[in-house]
């Protein structure tokens, strides 16, 4: 039976849609698109003139199953993922043991089948374990439904190793994604290496360390005309690379977390742990730098990054303590600051969190309210206020920075080809 | 002056007046000290103070214990250099089974930057920084304002040339801290690589010419060098770094005739200095072993509310 979403703000910039109306849905993918006058096929649900969008898709979560099922699992992340208003994520293979070959794989796809309640998808690795040494089970992963591959967590050091896999890959046209940070400049490093680490007394991270790898893997990717995607970037240096390769017509693209486009390393002088991820929150020159990329569309899209740990991981001293921090259910609501702040437009925060993540990664889809995509769905209220709490979270951890934060913009509900997944008065609804 | 029941964990909780009383108590204690025949020995004061050391240290452990002593407080010691890491506890839990035997002051050395901070928001008794990481160790500044105002009259305007591993240095930092905000010029002299970064936002000059900088300096404080840093490429060797930056007989003619000679100790003689600047009497590492039992002594006295008067 078909279902229509009524008396809806349709809203998506891709499309230039800016207006009341709704949606037909059918076999879980989007039959009509109705401007101005409201259509009853169907069942019918009334989105009370909120805004309906696509489902944001996020191309670099950490879900840590199989391994670390006591931070999180492929069930809580997905649902922290459908609160959060994404229909679509990507799993880092970062998990224990490394998802590396088609048997891991296949293992995350069964998981995935049986308790995720939002499209996700593996990232396979690059290299064997992680380890940077040789290739991974690269046939194997892709055969099994990874979408891309990275060793996220760690940078690809050996440059040959990446070069060969960039040639390797291009056969499949998925992207290579880099965690872009040169670990011998990093050494002991645990923040941005600047005033406040010399003050406070932290070992610091340069911005070289990621500049270098942004332009080693860019020129790279130009030699081996293969599709490169940076993770998390956090340097004003590494945006202005992105922005030299884009002008090169290169297959380049680049996301940025919430927490570097809202956060600087002034939040570190308390030594809050919370505040401690790889890359590193750097300077208010670079987080107006990661702004103005993202806003001119050199930065294709926001990804959060989601990294849960446990307490014990994190109540430890700074240089100790795990990098990464949770996003998926704040993402939204965090980014809506920028908005507030007159620093991002309402429609790039939301095509940065639907079509330009589906471009990326080729999702061709999805991320667009046009007949024929899936039916992936958000209403948000873009003025409801509420206050990010502990207690607030459907993940397993509750590391995050924006814990106390006072937000306008919420997520409502949540639908997964053409079913509601996540309904705010409800909770999770599959 | 009120720092009853007051932690310190930097030197800007402190008010400079308050510094200054310190300073000032110590001098007294130390006229009073000197007075005395034989030492007076203590009497229980009934209060106990706990050290959690977890990390190697000799001078600063047994000056907190000796200050201790000589106010009649007991003392609970825990080395904790791995010993309940092993086990699985936190330290901030370690803090916490500590603050349940009761003892009425903590003092806590820790290699992580912020941890006696972290430490003292969890527990409801003072807490002291003993030194922690690369970030602070004020009772070290503070007996080092101490040793300098002995020799001169006041801090403000004092030429004071801080020589060697500022950037991996607690003491260098509170030491800078604690000077400027008496109004003392402060230069530092080092290989760039051992300079922290953006370190002249600080306030202080920046030189890696030693011996153009020796003759202008009314205090000479050499820091300690670890002597694995050439491992990790910050000198091309402990050899080079004494050449350059070592206080050597050839430079001791260099030092103003007025001015004195620092270590926080303990001196890895012939690296930062060799044997004769060690002998010659500007130089004052021993008086600040001293006065650092003084000045711990007075400040354990103040945040515990014991008196000092007749335990010295």
């Amino acid at each position: 039976m078909s279902l229509t979403i009524k008396n809806a703000h349709l809203f998506d910039p891709s499309t230039g849609l800016n207006s009341s109306g709704s949606i037909v849905i059918d076999g879980g993918k989007i039959i009509e698109v109705i401007k101005g006058k409201n259509a009853d096929s169907g069942k019918v649900v009334d989105a009370g003139g909120q805004h309906l969008m696509p489902g944001f898709i996020d191309l670099h979560v950490h879900f840590r199953e199989p391994g670390q099922e006591n931070k999180e699992t492929i069930a809580t992340g997905s649902r922290a993922a459908a609160s959060g208003g994404f229909t679509t994520v990507c799993a880092m293979p970062n998990t224990n043991p490394v998802n590396d070959s088609g048997i891991v794989t296949a293992f995350m796809m069964e998981r995935i089948r049986a308790t995720s309640v939002v499209r996700t998808y593996p990232i396979g690795a690059i290299s064997q374990n992680l380890a940077g040494q040789s290739m991974a089970a690269i046939n194997g992963m892709i055969q099994n439904g990874c979408v891309a591959l990275s060793d996220d967590g760690r940078c690809v050091m050996n440059a040959y190793l990446l070069r060969k896999t960039m040639e390797y890959v291009s056969s499949y046209d998925i992207p290579i994604v880099e965690h872009c940070e040169d670990e011998n400049l990093v050494g002991q490093g645990c923040m941005n290496e600047g005033l406040v680490s010399s003050q406070i007394g932290l070992r610091g991270i340069p911005h070289a360390a990621e500049d270098v790898i942004v332009s080693r893997d860019i020129s790279l990717s130009a030699h081996t005309a293969s599709r490169l995607h940076l993770a998390h970037l956090s340097s004003k240096g590494a945006v202005e690379a992105l922005a030299t390769a884009k002008a090169r017509g290169l297959k380049v693209t680049g996301e940025v977390t919430p927490h570097h486009l809202l956060l600087t390393d002034e939040s570190l002088r308390n030594y809050d742990t919370n505040y401690k991820m790889a890359p590193p929150l750097r300077t208010e020159q670079d987080r107006k730098a990661l702004v103005d990329a993202l806003r001119s569309g050199i930065i294709d899209c926001i990804a959060t990054d989601h990294a849960p740990h446990c307490i014990e991981d994190k109540d430890v001293e700074f240089g100790q303590a795990a990098n990464g921090v949770i996003g998926l259910e704040t993402a939204f609501a965090t980014c809506m600051k920028l908005v507030e702040k007159r620093e991002l437009s309402l429609e790039r925060l939301v095509e940065s969190l639907t079509a330009s993540p589906a471009r990326a990664f080729k999702f061709e889809d999805r991320g667009q309210l046009k007949a024929g995509m899936l039916a992936d769905l958000v209403i948000v209220d873009p003025k409801l206020k509420w206050k990010i709490t502990k207690d607030s979270f459907f993940s397993k951890s509750s590391n995050s920075p924006f814990i106390g934060w006072d937000v306008t913009g919420r997520v409502l509900a949540t639908y997964v080809d053409g079913r509601e997944v996540f309904n705010l008065e409800k909770g999770i609804t599959v | 002056m009120n720092l009853l029941g007051r932690s310190l964990l930097d030197i800007p909780d402190l008010r400079p007046e308050e510094v200054l009383f310190l300073i000032e108590e110590a001098l007294k204690l130390k006229a009073f000290e000197s007075s005395q025949k034989e030492q007076v020995l203590p009497q229980a004061s009934g209060k106990s103070v706990a050290l959690l050391f977890f990390e190697p240290s000799t001078r600063t452990r047994t000056s907190f214990q000796m200050a201790a002593y000589r106010l009649g407080l007991r003392v609970l010691k825990l080395e904790a250099v791995g010993s309940s890491h092993q086990k699985g506890e936190t330290i901030f839990d370690t803090a916490r089974n500590v603050e349940a035997l009761s003892p009425h002051a903590m003092v806590i050395r820790h290699g992580g930057s912020g941890v006696p901070g972290q430490i003292s928001k969890l527990l409801k008794i003072p807490v002291i920084n003993a030194g922690d990481g690369f970030h602070a160790h004020p009772t070290q500044a503070l007996l080092d304002a101490f040793t300098i105002r002995e020799s001169f009259p006041q801090l403000r305007g004092l030429h004071v040339l801080i020589i060697g591993d500022i950037a991996h240095s607690r003491v260098a930092r509170s030491n800078i801290h604690c000077l400027r905000g008496f109004g003392a010029q402060i230069t530092v002299c080092a290989p760039p690589t051992l300079v922290p970064p953006l370190a002249t936002e600080w306030g202080v000059r920046v030189t890696s010419r030693l011996d153009e900088e020796l003759p202008k300096a009314d205090v000479v404080m050499a820091l300690r060098m670890q002597t694995e840093r050439q491992s990790t490429f910050q000198v091309p060797s402990i050899k080079e770094y004494t050449s350059r930056f070592g206080l050597t007989d050839e430079r001791l003619g260099k030092i103003a005739k007025h001015a004195i000679i620092m270590h926080p100790g303990p001196v890895n003689r012939g690296i930062e200095m060799t044997s004769a600047v060690l002998e010659d009497p500007r130089c004052k590492v021993l008086e600040q072993v001293h006065n650092g039992v003084l000045m711990r002594a007075v400040l354990l006295s103040e945040i515990l509310g014991v008196p000092r008067g007749k335990n010295l």
